[in-house]
């Protein structure tokens, strides 16, 4: 059974989101998607200052059999990154709610409202 | 019953028996009538071996296997006899894709070396397990270049063969790319027009060495130029000549291509040949199709793998970078074998005898001033001449002494309009190359 | 212990394995060309004829061809390659040609790929092929090439998106995207067959065409193949029939009866031309009358008893250097040939027997999810009573321990434990039955040692493989190994 923290929001596409402030937030894969996928051979995710846009790719995740796009839960701009994700695509495995992809400064802080809560998020992959 | 077919009457009755069906055609009982072949085929009645033995040697009477001193993207190089025997064996030709590593080691060992050897050669970081041919392979560079850069135009050099360009216009028209030629300057691509023509727009430039032309190009400056675009810069290199000619690397190259034909490969009326395509390590995941890599058994024994499959068609459908699937393995093949026969010294002296013969024939040709040079750059085993001697006349003449050569460039395309093309490389005698001067004097 | 070197690893410096002939003219040397010459350094293998003639001799030997056992591999049709083939390909002028010399010099070569088109014509009941595509896919994006044409040619420029059923191969959603078009898929039901309902809510006046396999990836012949053509027909969409699995169908069906406008043949399946290792393969296009203009550049004509080539204005443009794979084309005419008519038209008949008595056979030992006859190939839906869990991975890699190769799994996807078996028509029934054996030999296995299946393969020269430390550590050439194993 892959785990679902309190704490974070989610969408159906496997993305979770983690309030870190008021207009920061940081963005990565559900452990039930790094199940699904397997060993995480390879993530690509976008730089620093480029932005992202709701409802769009912005990433991408790779095992060995599989890749899956990843959805940009929020609109707004990359402030950092996960540089260890580059060197170590393990850790998603490892904790995927540990191994956040990147930090966003959202340009729209309600957009957070319409995201799934943990137990919405449950239902939606029983 | 026929030889590829080993079912006796018995065994198809057994057959029907377990099935409990009496003929073969109720397997199709679905299939309506509206569709089912009705009466056969309109095609001859089987032939026996012999028959189709004879068939084909007549056939091949028809041609004529001539002397050649033309190049224009295949060459006439020597094929060491051990690459016939290797690659005709069943192990190797008639295997599948190697996708059950246990027991291909033997296809994807060959394919490693060949990765390596095609990385050794362009000074690059990683080779994929081959392409189609070089034009394709060139295609395919550009569509890399449009994915990296998440831009819709290349420029290419006005000095391409014909046929690459022609391949990779087809390809970038129908995936809605566009393209801008950089013009020639004395039969060589133009750093001037280049510098113009530069912009935030363009994905990659492609340029060719040796060009069309035979002519080496200098790129001097010129990935400095390209690469305050972010854009990439992209060389189809004819890789036998990257033995003894400044590597796609030494030259800042993010991606080399080209055809391999000239490293052991017949030429075979133009297939198979193989296309290779390599880059930097930065861009591995934009490398379209197969690849192989290392890895280890569960007894920690070395084996190879294809590996990056998350890349390709068969998983990202239509996401994936290229739609290519198979490749030109066996191909790959030739090319290992004989860049493992010649190593290094055997290719560079394969290019100097070229070179040297290449140089003999040219110095004689413009003695008999008959010929001219239009452009006065450096050449290695190809140059171009002009000529206003009938092209008909020079066909027609050497056609009579049963040589291959002179080939007119504006068959190919008007604008090259008294070209003639030369290539001779290691295989040519003192004999044939004095024969075609002989030939060549005599016209008028 | 099985042969492990790389010819890297051979290398001696100063060794020599070539023989080139003496230089005439020693006046002239290759270091004139000064700074347009390499300085980097190169490593390349240095070794003798005979080290490498044994090299790739070992090598070889880990590597398991038709010839060596049943290759049962679905939807790649392993059918025996015959040797006359191979020295025709081999043996004839063919292989010394330069494809720009003089047409009068090049009449056999023309001619061969001229009755070779009008051959593979009158099998798929289509106007003209173009051989010049080199594999399935490079046919697929051609044939998309020619529908796109087709429209624009039309001016119907709302025409750009291809109606693709989601159990196709890949390469069909790619082509189409390499094309410039966009993917339309469509559901299948229980059956892997097209769902006609899903299929007329996909279509509208911006749809270019459709791409089918049939007998589809299932290895099943969809019933409603005319009601299909008529509905893209009628909607003004065309045809594309991927030829992957033909076989089946060889003097039962021809595509172009089926309503089918463009298709591709894969040589190196249906027309027993060798897989190579992954290729060399070609991909034939072929085209109804009214789209023959189409066809891409260059084309090889007839007049009278005169072959000769011409690229044609209409054309939708140049997809290859030459003429494709020229020499297997030729072995794949050579297989025409010997078979003649009368065999050919055997050839989907034996395929489907061998299919269906194997899927008879196994069907109490593995679980079979379609009802009814399959064509040339068969799928199953891994074990049927399987206590331990076993996986269809570990049946495949088991097989490989009784000297056969293992059918393609995990394909079609419509499935979680795809086992799909394909055997030919050119595989005898004491094959068949030894294979059908094993297969329920590894089933008693699945129950009584499920941890022989689970580290399976054991005769193999290597074991399973670690692909995960292949795809982390990228390592692809002799460079990066030395450098991995530096550190």
């Amino acid at each position: 059974m892959s785990k679902i923290l309190e704490g974070f929001l989610y969408q159906e596409s496997h993305e979770w989101v983690k309030k870190v402030s008021d207009d920061e937030v940081l963005i990565g894969i559900t452990d039930y998607a790094a199940e699904q996928l397997g060993s995480v051979v390879f993530v690509d995710i976008p730089e620093v200052g480029d932005s992202i846009e709701a409802g769009a790719e912005f990433g991408a995740v790779e095992s060995v059999k599989a890749a899956s796009d990843i959805y940009a839960p929020v609109t707004g701009e990359v402030i950092e990154m996960n540089e260890d994700l580059v060197g170590e695509p393990e850790l998603v495995n490892e904790d995927a709610f540990e191994a956040w992809f990147i930090k966003v400064k959202l340009e729209n802080p309600e957009e957070l409202e319409k995201l799934l809560s943990p137990e919405e998020y449950k239902k939606s992959i029983e | 019953m026929f030889k590829y077919f080993p079912h006796t009457k018995e065994d198809i009755n057994h057959m029907l028996k377990e099935l409990n069906i009496s003929s073969i055609d109720e397997l199709f009982g679905q299939i309506s009538k509206e569709v089912l072949l009705k009466g056969e085929y309109d095609i001859k009645n089987e032939m026996s071996e012999l028959e189709v033995r004879n068939y084909f040697r007549q056939l091949s009477d028809e041609n004529q296997e001539m002397v050649v001193f033309s190049g224009l993207g295949l060459y006439d190089h020597y094929q060491p006899a051990i690459i016939d025997a290797i690659t005709s064996r069943q192990e190797f030709l008639t295997s599948y894709t190697p996708y059950q590593p246990e027991i291909s080691q033997g296809t994807l060992q060959y394919i490693f070396e060949y990765q390596s050897m095609i990385q050794a050669l362009t000074g690059l970081d990683v080779s994929n397990a081959s392409m189609y041919d070089g034009s394709t392979a060139t295609a395919e560079a550009c569509f890399m270049a449009c994915n990296i850069t998440r831009r819709k135009k290349v420029l290419i050099s006005k000095t391409l063969n014909p046929n690459t360009i022609n391949v990779i216009k087809t390809y970038l028209k129908f995936r809605g790319y566009d393209f801008e030629f950089i013009s020639s300057k004395n039969g060589v691509f133009d750093v001037d027009d280049l510098k113009e023509k530069m912009n935030k727009e363009i994905a990659g430039v492609v340029v060719q060495n040796p060009n069309f032309f035979g002519l080496i190009e200098d790129y001097s400056g010129v990935s400095e130029m390209i690469h305050e675009y972010k854009s990439l810069f992209i060389q189809n290199r004819d890789p036998s000549t990257l033995g003894v000619l400044k590597s796609p690397s030494e030259d800042g190259a993010d991606i080399a291509c080209g055809d391999c034909q000239s490293l052991g490969a017949p030429l075979a009326f133009g297939g198979p040949t193989l296309g290779y395509l390599a880059t930097i390590k930065k861009h591995v995941r934009k490398l379209p199709g197969r690849i192989c890599g290392y890895t280890t058994d569960s007894d920690g024994k070395r084996a190879f793998v294809l590996t990056l499959q998350a890349r390709e068609q068969h998983i990202r459908r239509s996401k994936a970078n290229s739609n290519i699937c198979s490749n030109q393995s066996l191909m790959a093949l030739y090319v290992t074998v004989y860049t493992s026969i010649m190593g290094k010294a055997g290719l560079e002296e394969v290019n100097n005898l070229s070179y040297q013969n290449a140089h003999y024939l040219y110095e004689k040709l413009l003695k008999t001033k008959k010929f001219f040079d239009p452009f006065k750059q450096p050449f290695l085993k190809e140059f171009t001449l002009e000529t206003t001697i009938s092209h008909d006349l020079i066909s027609e003449a050497l056609f009579n002494n049963n040589i291959f050569g002179g080939f007119s460039l504006e068959s190919i395309s008007s604008e090259y309009e008294n070209l003639i093309n030369f290539c001779v490389t290691e295989k040519r005698t003192k004999a044939e190359i004095d024969k075609l001067i002989e030939v060549l004097e005599g016209l008028s | 212990m099985s042969y492990d070197k790389l010819i890297f690893e051979l290398s001696v410096p100063n060794r020599r394995g070539y023989s080139l002939p003496k230089e005439n003219y020693p006046t002239y040397h290759i270091n004139d060309l000064k700074n347009h010459l390499r300085k980097s350094e190169l490593v390349l293998p240095e070794v003798s004829e005979l080290d490498c003639v044994r090299h790739y001799t070992n090598v070889s030997k880990k590597n398991f061809g038709v010839e060596n056992g049943f290759y049962p591999l679905g939807s790649c049709t392993m059918k025996y390659n015959p040797k006359i083939n191979e020295e025709i390909a081999k043996s004839l002028s063919f292989t010394k040609l330069h494809p720009y010399q003089p047409v009068r010099t090049i009449q056999g070569a023309l001619r061969a790929y001229y009755e070779l088109q009008v051959a593979l014509s009158e099998i798929s009941g289509l106007a003209e092929f173009s051989l010049n595509p080199y594999a399935g896919a490079h046919g697929e994006l051609v044939g998309l090439m020619v529908m796109k044409e087709y429209h624009l040619s039309r001016k119907d420029f709302k025409r750009t998106k291809v109606i693709i059923p989601d159990s196709a191969h890949g390469t069909n959603p790619a082509s189409t995207t390499v094309c410039g078009m966009e993917v339309i898929e469509i559901k299948s039901n229980e059956l892997g067959m097209v769902d006609i309902d899903s299929l007329k809510a996909a279509l509208s006046d911006e749809i270019a065409g459709m791409m089918l396999t049939n007998p589809n990836t299932l290895g099943i012949f969809e019933n409603d193949i005319c009601e299909i053509t008529k509905l893209v027909h009628d909607a003004g969409g065309l045809m594309y029939y991927d030829g992957a699995n033909l076989n089946a169908l060889l003097g039962k069906v021809r595509p172009g009866d089926m309503g089918f406008d463009i298709m591709h043949i894969n040589l190196h399946k249906t027309f027993s031309t060798p897989h190579g290792g992954g290729g060399p393969g070609d991909g034939p296009v072929g085209v109804k009358d009214f789209l023959v203009d189409f066809l891409p550049n260059p084309r090889i004509k007839k007049l009278d008893d005169y072959y000769y080539t011409a690229n044609i204005n209409t054309a939708l443009g140049q997809i290859s250097s030459f003429y494709g794979n020229y020499l297997v084309e030729l072995r794949a005419y050579s297989y025409i040939l010997n078979l003649g008519k009368e065999n050919l038209m055997n050839v989907g008949k034996l395929a489907t027997l061998n299919a269906n008595y194997i899927r008879n056979a196994l069907k109490d030992d593995y679980y079979l999810p379609i009802e009814g006859y399959c064509m040339h190939e068969v799928v199953f839906d891994g074990l049927k009573d399987n206590p331990n869990d076993i996986k269809t991975l570990d049946v495949a890699k088991r097989l490989l321990d009784y000297g056969m190769h293992a059918p393609t799994i995990y394909f079609p996807l419509l499935f979680h434990q795809s086992i799909m078996i394909e055997p030919t028509e050119t595989e005898s029934l004491q094959t068949i039955d030894e294979f059908i054996r094993v297969m329920k030999k590894i089933a008693e296995e699945a129950k009584t040692d499920p941890e022989l299946l689970k580290k399976a393969p054991i005769n193999t020269p290597i074991t399973r493989t670690d692909e995960v430390f292949a795809a982390r550590a990228m390592i692809f050439s002799y460079r990066d190994y030395l450098e991995y194993n530096k550190e």
